[in-house]
């Protein structure tokens, strides 16, 4: 047994640091380690940079602009953007739909959807959840009706996240309402300009603009736009969950925010000291840094069988549930860090490119916020609650 | 041992209800939040005019001489409505300090208009190195002629914005951090000198950060003696915290409802959600939590304006601790068990989550109590 990175593992890492040092926009990076929020063009700046390098969608085959990457290279490569401080890729297209339209879809979609995903030409957005079917997915109502050659769409989304920026969305609709649950379902690449679509500001707890609300009324799309086969959607849904759950622990964000917990916390002081020094905080500090070693441990534990040949199923619910909660218990202590400096709810500081004078540090504008932001780790997804109920029905058999 | 109220108790306990309940729906906070007062004028006016802002004053002023379980029913009722005026700054901190403190001339004078609403108080105690520790005054105070001269900045002063008069700690003597050679005195906002930074808090409350450069007051601007103040203004945190603590009870009680109501009205899988025996035994720990929440307020309350001693502190610091705990348990599981809804500005429960979760960082967090605790812990 060898719990270290290969000397081809290290090397790669090392090219990935190189990258990351020469290629990583300052202000972009200096946005993402303050909390700021990114603006579309960050994203689409740092997105043609990772393109150029060939190294946007690993996931991908290679002959689709993808890499040849195993689990703990893409692994890695996470790690170290986090630790540099790169914006989280947008999932939506290229980890998200993509791998379905690759493995269900059409050679006419994969030619037209992919190079437009890595030229920046289409954004994505995810139309699953509705006001009615969250964690009981099955049970969406939005309807499309076959007429010639249209589907007519009709109902509502919500949550969707970042669907101000889309022109796309996937959608699970219902093609079939007599057919049982999971069944009669369908999976529809929906441009968001077709008439008839509206989308409307979910405004989150911290004031944010993430979520929206997409409503469908007797829109058209045009019937090669199904993936796969009718009222087989569900099949589409699933395995896109599989690739959706795999990422969501963490780690390396987890990681690089930990590091930004330990910085603060020497710089705020406590009773004359810096409060790190406070043996109190520190324990708490040091108990959130074990629990992030294990989860790591896990992780590479997962992926290592996953690369001898395995997917890693029900496992990955494991490491999203412990992931998604050392990252909240990590935001809960850079809370406590800056005291009563907390309740200040400044926008302006926590605007782009702000650079009046700052009420307090640079970086405790947006803490409280964020930890509030990042309750959702924990209900999106795929709830906790919903991954412990797959972890006890599939690997527990419960 | 009786946990009955009087008759006289539930009467002000009705009457806070009533009227939080017809001033206070949801909405109407968001605009009164969103005001550039920050908070309802008109409602502040009905305080005074039903003797709520009298309630902890003596019957010679016009009060009500009410203790901390009166004060307690009332903030329960305007935490149950996340109500945003002064109160606890005003009527029980400042009121409190001054109260305490103030000269024959000072309580003739202010006490009333305290009592009677029409004057406000803020207490401007934390700095920004301080985190929570009164003794960490940096704030300097001069004598002159005829009085002194304030220098220095005070952090997060909820109610800063709209007060009549602040109340500012600043050392007369010592080194930063001595518990000696600490005083107050009664600032007007708008003196030369004063300036302030006026921001919303992330729980819909508004504070300014205030800035005091050469400051010119008068000798009669000191609260107390001087280099002295340290005992009182720990004493008057700890009412406030007593206070505190039952306002987060009202929310914590409504955020449990709210919840519990939602178990039993959202269907996911053809059922309630409430069903599911995770979630019923995840809203029993809540209720739980929010049970010990209400032990702890009511401890702190009936020894909030005891004699100052150990047991009071150690007692405060306890109901502190044990509330933000639970304060916090609430409102993330609250948020957890709404799902997405719970997490969007629209649903009154998010704003309940984040005063809950507030509590924390006024007056010491659970780890700052936690701290003065096992300091006071009887070994034997
Ligand atoms: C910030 C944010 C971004 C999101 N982005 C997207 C997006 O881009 N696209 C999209 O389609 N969706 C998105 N979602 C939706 C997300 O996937 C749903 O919120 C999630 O599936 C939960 O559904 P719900 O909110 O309806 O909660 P509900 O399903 O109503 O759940 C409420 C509570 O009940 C629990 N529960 C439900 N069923 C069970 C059970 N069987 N056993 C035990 N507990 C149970 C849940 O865990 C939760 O605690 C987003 C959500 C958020 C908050």
């Amino acid at each position: 047994m060898n719990v270290n990175y290969t000397a081809e593992e290290l090397a790669f890492r090392d090219e990935v640091r190189a990258f990351l040092k020469s290629e990583l926009p300052a202000d972009i990076a200096a946005k993402v380690k303050l909390g700021k929020h990114m603006s579309k063009q960050d994203h689409e700046r740092w997105q043609q940079i990772l393109v150029k390098r060939g190294w946007y969608a690993p996931g991908w085959p290679v002959e689709l602009g993808g890499t040849t990457w195993g689990p703990v290279e893409k692994h890695i490569f996470d790690e170290e953007c986090s630790a540099f401080g790169a914006p989280r890729t947008v999932p939506f297209g290229v980890n998200m739909v993509a791998p379905v339209i690759i493995k269900f879809g059409t050679q006419q979609q994969i030619d037209h959807y992919l190079p437009r995903i890595l030229s920046g030409e289409d954004w994505w957005c995810q139309g699953y959840s509705e006001p009615g079917a969250g964690s009981d997915l099955a049970s969406l109502k939005t309807r499309a009706v076959r007429d010639g050659d249209h589907y007519v769409v009709n109902g509502q989304k919500t949550w969707t996240t970042l669907g101000q920026h889309a022109n796309m969305i996937f959608c699970l609709v219902r093609t079939d309402p007599e057919a049982q649950q999971q069944r009669g379902i369908s999976f529809l690449l929906i441009d968001m300009k077709s008439p008839g679509i509206s989308v409307r500001p979910i405004i989150t707890l911290d004031g944010d603009h993430e979520v929206n609300e997409v409503f469908f009324d007797n829109v058209r799309v045009p019937v090669e736009n199904l993936v796969g086969e009718e009222n087989q959607g569900w099949t589409c849904a699933k395995y896109l969950l599989t690739h959706e759950r795999t990422g969501l622990a963490g780690i390396g964000s987890s990681k690089a925010v930990l590091a930004h917990l330990k910085r603060i916390a020497m710089k705020e002081v406590c009773d004359g000291k810096p409060m790190l020094e406070d043996p109190l905080f520190r324990a708490q500090v040091a108990e959130v840094e074990m629990q992030l070693m294990a989860i790591e441990m896990s992780t590479l534990r997962i992926l290592a069988a996953a690369k001898e040949g395995g997917v890693p199923g029900a496992e990955s619910s494991i490491l999203k549930v412990k992931g998604t909660e050392i990252r909240q218990a990590i935001t809960h202590l850079l809370r406590k860090v800056i005291g009563p400096y907390a309740l200040p709810f400044l926008e302006e500081e926590m605007q782009l490119g702000y650079d009046g004078e700052l009420l307090h540090a640079d970086y405790s504008a947006s803490l409280a916020g964020d930890y509030f932001n990042m309750r959702k780790l924990s209900i999106f997804g795929g709830s906790n609650e919903i991954q412990k109920n797959i972890v006890s029905k599939m690997i527990l058999e419960l | 041992m009786d946990f009955k109220l009087t008759e006289e108790q539930q009467m002000l306990q009705d009457t806070a209800a009533r009227l939080v309940r017809d001033a206070y729906p949801f909405e109407q906070r968001e605009k009164f939040s969103e005001s550039e007062l920050g908070f309802s004028a008109e409602f502040w006016g009905q305080l005074g005019e039903l003797g709520l802002t009298a309630v902890p004053f003596s019957e010679d002023i016009g009060g009500f001489g009410g203790g901390g379980v009166e004060t307690m029913l009332v903030m329960t009722e305007l935490g149950r409505g996340l109500t945003l005026e002064p109160y606890l700054q005003s009527v029980i901190y400042g009121g409190g300090l001054l109260n305490q403190l103030g000269g024959d001339a000072q309580k003739e004078d202010l006490l009333p208009q305290v009592a009677a609403g029409s004057l406000q108080l803020a207490v401007a105690f934390d700095e920004p190195q301080s985190h929570y520790n009164l003794h960490d005054v940096q704030a300097k105070a001069e004598a002159v002629d005829g009085g002194y001269r304030l220098s220095g900045r005070k952090a997060v002063v909820i109610g800063g914005h709209s007060a009549g008069k602040i109340i500012v700690s600043a050392r007369t003597s010592g080194d930063s951090r001595d518990e000696t050679g600490i005083s107050l005195f009664l600032i007007d906002p708008n003196a030369q000198g004063v300036s302030r930074r006026v921001y919303p808090t992330i729980d819909g409350r508004k504070g300014c950060d205030l800035f005091l450069d050469n400051v010119q007051v008068g000798a009669d601007a000191l609260l107390g003696e001087i280099g002295n103040a340290l005992p009182a203004m720990r004493y008057q945190q700890g009412r406030a915290i007593a206070a505190q603590c039952a306002d987060a009870l009202g929310s914590m009680d409504e955020a449990c409802k709210l919840t519990l109501d939602y178990l039993k009205t959202r269907k996911q899988f053809g059922v309630p959600i409430g069903k599911f025996q995770v979630l019923q035994h995840r809203m029993v720990d809540m209720q739980t939590e929010l049970e010990q929440a209400t032990s702890m307020a009511i401890l702190a309350a009936t020894f909030a304006d005891g004699e100052d001693n150990d047991e009071r502190s150690r007692i405060i610091a306890a109901a502190k601790y044990i509330c933000a705990r639970a304060a916090r348990k609430v409102a993330e599981e609250a948020i957890q068990l709404h799902g997405g809804i719970g997490m969007t500005w629209e649903y009154n429960l998010a704003h309940h989550a984040k005063r809950l979760v507030m509590i924390a960082h006024q007056f010491g967090d659970d780890d700052h109590h936690l701290k003065a605790y096992a300091k006071l812990m009887q070994v034997a």
